[in-house]
């Protein structure tokens, strides 16, 4: 079983970000640590399982800048064979339409039986590359899954709608993304991190995909990153609870008027 | 002319239009006015008469239909294949629907295939010198992005309970249109074998105008009994923090936060969760916060329009007394 999975590397889920006021689409990036974005951490850790189930090969990709290769290194650790960096150091507007494409490109040069990636990125939220990826490919897709089971050549998954799940079959090969409850990533383990460390990682360029710049143009273009408007300081009750909790109820149906 | 109309998918539930669909008509109704253009919907799956007219007292001047036993059932690939051969027929403008679980995988599917720009989850919507622009929170709503859409017919998905439901006008018939989609080749590779809805009276979290979650706090599974008592007397939904829903207290699916659900109900009541980063990035954009924490310092105190300083044991129940009292 060959088994690509796409990861992207975003900042930790704790890092204060904030716009640089010199690039105001760009975040400030020093002082901050990047992590394996979340939900790829499911997918990785999905594909090690299955490798170690039915054997097979698992490749981590990442369109990203150098510091990205920390990412696929963290990806290797824990268990992934090879991994490939798709390098858009260049391209310094690149949205993810232009992601998939480059990722599709990139894929399509080898054998794969199953992609996997997070059902989205936790810096732009968009939910959207592993999709985008299954429709250019031309494959069936699920996404924002939580069970995966494989068996001839079929994967049967569940996957999370509003107020329920639907379960469904795909014929492989097939893209499936990647949600909470899937499984519990592991921490690499020692020999891992060495392995990692030594690990030659190949690394492309849009050109060398025979991609060029004028496709990649993007057509989701940020023009401003700004922090949110700060709440109003609150009304903090303080004291009995036979006092506040009436009080409570009474601010919340004569002041906010919420019930 | 149908052309740059402004599309809205609009997602039905056991036949009945959803909320966030008539939502994003509404913001829809906003853009079109600024583009000089209209409104159409596009309804898949059996709509009645009742839902036509539904739409077109909500704005749509046209209803594109694709109807069938293979549409009842939400089948994502199926569905593409439906507004794609609504697309190709009408060529609108700018696409638009509720970002909901479904509307998120339909409008990811769309984009790839028309090979158009896609904004999930905004906020905010406006037209600028003939542009697209929209805001939507990003790093888990740490930051809001400001972002231009370019090219044809750009999708945009709207939160749920940010955009206003429109005002009814009465008796609007909307023209109506069948299509018949060109079935794409990779649907013969996918096949739907349950749809399970969870039983519940209770609406879910991304939909309810009131939630009440339980984090750490609650102690213990048996306790959130108090907050379903509470969220039912307010016609509301239950949520829980991650800590909660990993001790197993709650099921995911009420899971509030950067790994769980983003909602912006009217009001959001947290009932012994601390506030972390990645509690608030699900539930910061709701529009009235309540705390009840028993330790003044919980970072949910910050964000919170009004708290209670004290036992949830004891709070809860007595707003719940009080409530009652009043109603
Ligand atoms: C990648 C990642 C993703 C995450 N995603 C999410 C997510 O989606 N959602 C989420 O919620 N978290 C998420 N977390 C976890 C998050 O960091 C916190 O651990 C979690 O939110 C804490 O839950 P809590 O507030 O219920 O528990 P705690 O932090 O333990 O807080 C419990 C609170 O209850 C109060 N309390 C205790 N007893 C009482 C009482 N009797 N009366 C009143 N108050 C009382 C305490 O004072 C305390 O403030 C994520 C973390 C990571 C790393």
């Amino acid at each position: 079983m060959n088994i690509v999975v796409l990861v992207k590397q975003v900042p930790d889920t704790e890092a204060a970000v904030r716009p640089d006021s010199s690039a105001p689409a760009r975040i400030v990036e020093s002082g901050i640590k990047f992590i394996v974005n979340p939900y790829d951490e499911f997918a990785v850790e999905e594909a090690i399982r299955i490798k170690e189930a039915k054997g097979g090969h698992v490749l981590v990709v990442t369109v990203g800048p150098p510091r990205a290769e920390e990412a696929l290194r963290t990806c290797i650790a824990m268990g992934a064979d090879d991994a490939m960096r798709i390098d858009d150091s260049q391209l310094p507007e690149l949205d993810a339409l232009g992601r998939a494409r480059l990722l599709s490109k990139a894929i399509s040069k080898s054998p794969f039986d199953l992609i996997l990636c997070g059902k989205q990125a936790i810096d732009d939220d968009l939910a959207a590359v592993g999709t985008f990826v299954a429709e250019f490919l031309e494959l069936p897709h699920v996404a924002v899954v939580t069970k995966l089971e494989l068996a001839n050549g079929k994967a049967i998954c569940r996957k999370e709608i509003d107020g329920g799940a639907q379960t469904v079959e795909l014929q492989l090969p097939a893209v499936i993304t990647a949600q909470k409850g899937l499984n519990e990533p592991r921490y690499p383990a020692l020999r891992g991190l060495m392995l990692a460390k030594k690990k030659e990682i190949a690394v492309v360029t849009p050109s060398s995909l025979g991609i060029s710049a004028e496709e990649l143009r993007p057509s989701y273009r940020v023009q401003q990153l700004e922090s949110p408007p700060t709440r109003g300081k609150g009304k903090i009750l303080q004291g009995e609870p036979e006092t506040t909790a009436v009080e409570l109820v009474r601010l919340l149906r004569e002041e906010a008027k919420v019930f | 002319m149908a052309q740059d109309d402004v599309l809205v998918w609009v997602e039905l539930k056991d036949g009945v239009v959803r909320r966030s669909s008539l939502e994003a008509i509404g913001a829809a109704t906003q853009v079109a006015a600024q583009l000089n253009s209209s409104v159409a919907a596009v309804v898949v799956g059996n709509a009645d008469q009742q839902t036509l007219k539904q739409l077109g007292d909500a704005g749509a001047l046209r209803v594109y239909r694709v109807e069938g036993a293979d549409y009842v059932q939400f089948e994502p690939c199926r569905y593409a294949d439906a507004l794609q051969a609504v697309v190709k027929q009408s060529s609108p403008g700018l696409i638009l629907m509720a970002a909901t679980a479904l509307g998120k995988d339909l409008s990811a599917r769309l984009a790839a295939r028309l090979r158009s720009a896609l904004a999930t989850d905004c906020i905010a919507l406006e037209v600028n010198d003939g542009q697209i622009s929209v805001v939507r929170p990003v790093y888990a709503g740490k930051l809001r992005a400001k972002v231009i859409l370019s090219g044809p017919s750009p999708i945009v998905t709207v939160r749920p309970n940010t955009f206003p439901v429109p005002a009814a006008q009465t008796n609007r018939q909307p023209e109506v249109t069948g299509v018949t989609p060109e079935v794409s080749a990779v649907l013969r590779k996918v096949a739907l074998r349950e749809t399970v809805y969870s039983t519940g009276e209770m609406p879910d979290v991304s939909e309810a105008d009131i939630v009440v979650s339980g984090g750490r706090g609650m102690k213990g599974p048996e306790n959130f009994a108090m907050l379903v008592e509470l969220a039912k007397l307010l016609g509301g939904a239950v949520g829980a923090s991650r800590s909660a829903v990993d001790a197993g207290w709650m099921d995911h699916q009420h899971q509030v936060g950067q790994t769980g659900k983003t909602i912006s109900p009217n009001l959001y009541i947290a009932c012994g969760i601390s506030g972390a980063t990645q509690h608030l990035a699900g539930m910061s954009s709701s529009k009235c916060i309540v705390a009840i924490n028993k330790d003044p310092e919980a970072n949910i105190f910050k964000v919170a329009d009004y708290g209670v300083v004290g036992d949830l044991f004891k709070v809860v129940p007595l707003m719940t007394a009080e409530i009652k009292r009043l109603k």
